[in-house]
């Protein structure tokens, strides 16, 4: 890629951000994302030009949720990185931590349902692309992406309607 | 009817998008931090506001290596940085926290020159020649385009001299500024002649 790299974190931080959230929770996403984007620059001058990158940030962030899951199951999260994460309850001082419940909701999915909601409904990448990530077929991620939101709609958007009515 | 689920799983609630915003902030400013520690950076860059307007900064380890008005267009310099040094191009404030400090005292009259590492790597050959005389031209001096073109070896090109000072890749820090024309008047300058005005009155007062 010839184009500045920024213009990738500019256009796709947040929505990384988000995805990672959705697919780790909110603590260990930071890592991720951090993971995610040194890698990504790393790789960045041998990417194509005419590489999706969105669709490139979510692969490879994937490849790095699936490392941190991986290093908390063998209790080997490196101990120099833990100082380092934020702490949301201080970053945001008497504010709830955007979307907790939903990322809770969607913690309770089985992976790969997590995944495709997350790969198709956070990050906006459509289900031959969320396959090409999770493995399968367009139709399985489909399914499983269609799965995970009903088991949501009556997991967690019944709990926001009667908080919210 | 809108649907509640997918429209708050494609985007944070507006309420929420500044804490999002915020948490993005910090995440990247950790992004600079570590890749630069790692040597993943070809050009860190940031922009600081300026009496003369918002300026970017830009730095390869070598040093700073292009300073660019907003007539210039930073995106299309960052473009063109990426092409010509390496497109590892990540915004890094702290990289220039020095510079920036330096910049506020000459802007304020306290400071008389850069202390700062700078990479000429943008310029060549005769060009390059004249950055290196005009780094000798003092603060508060002015030298005519003549003048610069003597003293960089070759009296009769000075409209070479004007395009090296056009061209120049680090104004301000390499002080195209004090060259002006024989007549007295200002010549041209890449940041706009208001700005050359602004720098030239700065450090006649000092």
């Amino acid at each position: 890629m010839k184009h500045p790299f920024d213009q990738a974190v500019a256009e796709h931080s947040a929505v990384v951000l988000r995805v990672c959230r959705a697919v780790l929770g909110p603590v260990e996403a930071d890592d991720a994302w951090s993971e995610t984007f040194l890698s990504a620059l790393r790789a960045w001058p041998d990417l194509p030009d005419d590489a999706n990158v969105r669709a490139w940030l979510v692969t490879v962030a994937h490849r790095k949720a699936i490392d941190v899951r991986r290093a908390q199951a063998r209790g080997a999260v490196p101990v120099e990185s833990l100082p380092d994460r934020p702490s949301w309850g201080d970053e945001q001082p008497g504010a709830a931590l955007p979307d907790t419940e939903l990322w809770a909701a969607l913690a309770a999915l089985p992976s790969k349902q997590r995944q495709c909601v997350a790969y198709h409904h956070v990050a906006g990448l459509p289900h031959a692309e969320v396959a090409a990530i999770v493995g399968g077929t367009a139709a399985a991620s489909r399914r499983s992406a269609a799965d995970g939101i009903a088991t949501l709609r009556r997991t967690y958007l019944t709990k926001e309607v009667s908080t919210h009515v | 009817m809108s649907d509640n689920l997918i429209e708050q799983l494609a985007a944070p609630r507006p309420a929420d998008a500044g804490a999002v915003a915020g948490a993005v902030a910090a995440l990247r400013e950790r992004l600079a931090g570590a890749a630069s520690a790692q040597g993943l950076v070809d050009v860190a860059f940031r922009t600081v506001e300026t009496p003369v307007g918002a300026l970017l900064l830009a730095a390869t380890e070598a040093g700073v290596v292009r300073v660019a008005y907003p007539a210039e267009g930073h995106e299309a310099v960052l473009e063109s940085l990426s092409v010509a040094i390496g497109s590892r191009v990540l915004r890094d404030t702290r990289r220039f926290d020095d510079l920036c400090h330096q910049l506020d005292g000459y802007f304020a009259g306290q400071r008389r020159h850069f202390e700062v590492a700078l990479d000429l790597r943008l310029a060549h050959g005769f060009r390059l020649e004249v950055l290196e005389h005009l780094r000798t031209i003092a603060y508060g001096a002015t030298e005519t385009y003549a003048a610069a073109a003597a003293a960089s070896g070759r009296p009769k090109a000075v409209r070479a001299v004007g395009t090296a000072c056009a061209t120049n890749p680090l104004p301000l820090l390499v002080p195209c500024h004090r060259v002006v024309r024989s007549d007295g008047t200002m010549g041209g300058y890449l940041g706009g002649l208001p700005a050359k005005q602004l720098l030239l009155d700065l450090e006649a007062a000092a």
